[in-house]
């Protein structure tokens, strides 16, 4: 009796009922007060500027004062000569560095599980350059990319093939940037496969061994379908930072050569840079159009396939 | 010829891992400690002359010792953000978790809108600009708590779903409810997760290369990415000492690695699976 007047007892797991409403006496054990200083900071620092940035990329701005141009912005940044293909080369960057970041991953993942007995250093040595600053990351393989005397196309020479000016070159700068990428964040991937696969339980295993399966038969009937959770993370994870990415490009390239690996992201500094405000706010905008465009119906459809897996 | 086979591979795993993952490594650290002409040509070659302490000591004593304050403006950019984060993280994972409704609702709806949405950069500068905090640290420490609540949310949220119920209702019982039930009794629960949430935003907001660049320019409030940038603008042919300065805001992260190599990465994975 006293038990239950003490309130709700719903007990471990998730809660499926609600709080009884219009329960005056009692006051929630669990206040809202409780969100108060995270809702402010989020709702002042990042909601306001947020719902803002749809007014002022109509806007002539200049940080002080603002002179409504419609829809000018816009239809600026879409003539610019190099946004389209800013447009195109964002959409390459997030699925490059998503897809290999699944596949290396998964095949890191499965390697790093097996019964390897330098596992333990493996698993660190493919972490550590999550941790490294993108920055010494660019600034790095910029000058190991090097046409002449960087050490990829000293290799190269080696075996006898002329390697290209990866970072210089227009046909290779925004490959040669996302497979860096690549190099920096198969970590978390792979993290993130190792998790998924040591959940799996061990029977599924001692199955397809009693049905005499072989590697491959666990590797494609147990371990591709049964680590779908973790597949659907690192392709949610690395393509949202896929199309935002900025800091990697900006160091390797600005860009360039040319306007040739720009993305969204470094036209928006540029625009900053330049003291277009409006300008740079409407390219926000449409990034943000962009991302939920892809990633809200990815998400549905990688939610729906997860629960029929 | 089982055992063989396997030791073949682990030979050939090992080679390709010390190649593709620590020459870039070695590159670094061999170049940092050259002289400015061979540094120059960014190879593999042997120091002729190691310059460890005179590097050392350019970097720091460039541009007016700019390093040194960029070093203390990360470490208290970094610690007081990590310390907002996690308070004000808890306590909305906590509600979030145990509360449900029209307001958890909401609230869930906008951590996600969190990890999803790209921030509006210019807006956020007029915004800071309007608070008189545009160009200080503490309008920085602000950003990169708005920017990280959503990710530390989610994996508090994750933790506290295990943590039972009936824990709440003895503490009632014995007239604890709101903050008091929170800090006394769960908070105290929440330690690992607590140190995954430091480990991983520490590391990102330390690293953090973007956010700076935006809202602290100038050297008053440099951290120690952008100095990186500034080196690379200032010393465009001194190859060594952007290689010293590299190594120098590595390290940081590097002792975090050795120390808690292990515990990042389960931290990483509790929050990355939700399966």
């Amino acid at each position: 009796m006293t038990r239950q007047d003490a309130g709700p007892r719903t007990g471990p797991g998730p809660a499926l009922t609600r709080p009884p409403a219009g329960q005056a006496k009692r006051k929630s054990a669990y206040p809202y007060a409780l969100y108060l200083p995270a809702a402010v900071v989020y709702l002042v620092i990042f909601l306001v500027p947020t719902v803002m940035a749809f007014y002022f990329a109509l806007t002539r701005w200049t940080l002080f004062d603002s002179t409504f141009v419609g829809l000018d912005n816009f239809r600026d940044f879409l003539s610019e000569q190099n946004l389209r293909i800013g447009f195109t080369n964002t959409l390459f960057y997030a699925v490059v560095t998503s897809g290999l970041k699944v596949v290396l991953g998964l095949l890191l993942g499965v390697l790093l599980t097996s019964k390897l007995r330098l596992r333990g250093f493996l698993r660190s040595v493919v972490f550590f350059p999550v941790l490294v600053s993108t920055v010494a990351v660019g600034i790095t393989f910029s000058a190991l990319l090097r046409p002449d005397t960087g050490l990829v196309n000293k290799a190269l020479a080696v075996v006898g093939i002329d390697g290209p000016d990866w970072l210089g070159d227009a046909g290779t700068a925004l490959l040669s940037v996302a497979l860096v990428d690549v190099w920096k964040g198969v970590g978390i991937a792979t993290v993130i496969y190792i998790a998924g696969i040591l959940s799996i339980p061990r029977d599924y295993y001692q199955a397809v061994a009693v049905d005499g399966g072989g590697a491959w038969h666990r590797f494609r009937h147990v371990t591709l379908p049964l680590s779908w959770p973790a597949t659907y993370s690192v392709i949610i994870l690395s393509f949202i930072g896929g199309l935002r990415s900025f800091d990697l490009i900006w160091t390797m390239t600005r860009g360039g050569p040319g306007f040739t690996s720009d993305t969204i992201a470094s036209i928006i500094y540029k625009q900053y840079q330049a003291g277009f405000f409006g300008l740079s706010t409407a390219g926000n905008v449409l990034l943000f159009v962009v991302v939920t465009a892809i990633v809200v119906p990815l998400n549905y459809f990688l939610g729906k396939r997860q629960v029929a897996a | 010829m089982r055992t063989l086979k396997r030791a073949g591979a682990e030979v050939v795993a090992l080679g390709l891992a010390a190649v593709v993952f620590l020459v870039p490594f070695s590159l670094m650290l061999l170049t940092a400690v050259k002289d400015q002409s061979q540094a120059a040509d960014l190879d593999f070659s042997w120091p002729a002359e190691w310059r460890i302490v005179h590097n050392f000591l350019e970097v720091i004593q460039a541009r007016d010792y700019v390093l040194l304050r960029a070093y203390v403006n990360s470490t208290v950019l970094t610690v007081a953000s990590v310390a907002l984060i996690v308070v004000f993280a808890a306590m909305a994972a906590f509600v979030l978790q145990r509360r449900v409704g029209k307001v958890g609702k909401v609230a869930d709806f906008l951590v996600l809108s969190g990890l999803v949405i790209p921030p509006a950069i210019v807006p956020t500068i007029w915004l800071l600009q309007g608070l008189g905090l545009f160009k200080t640290l503490p309008g920085l420490i602000l950003v990169e708590v708005a920017f990280g609540l959503s990710y530390a949310v989610l994996l508090f949220r994750a933790f506290i779903a295990a943590i039972p119920r009936e824990l709440d209702e003895a503490a009632q019982i014995d007239g604890c409810t709101g903050l008091t039930l929170f800090f006394r009794v769960i908070f105290p629960l929440l330690r690992p997760v607590t140190i995954t949430v430091v480990l991983t935003s520490s590391v990102a907001i330390f690293n953090d290369f973007v956010n700076p660049l935006y809202f602290t320019p100038g050297d008053d409030n440099a951290t120690v990415q952008v100095t990186l940038y500034n080196f690379q603008s200032q010393y465009n042919t001194q190859w060594n000492l952007l290689f010293m300065d590299i190594v120098l805001i590595t390290i940081p992260p590097l002792l975090l690695f050795v120390f808690f190599n292990r515990r990042i990465v389960a931290g990483m994975t509790a929050g990355a699976v939700k399966g």
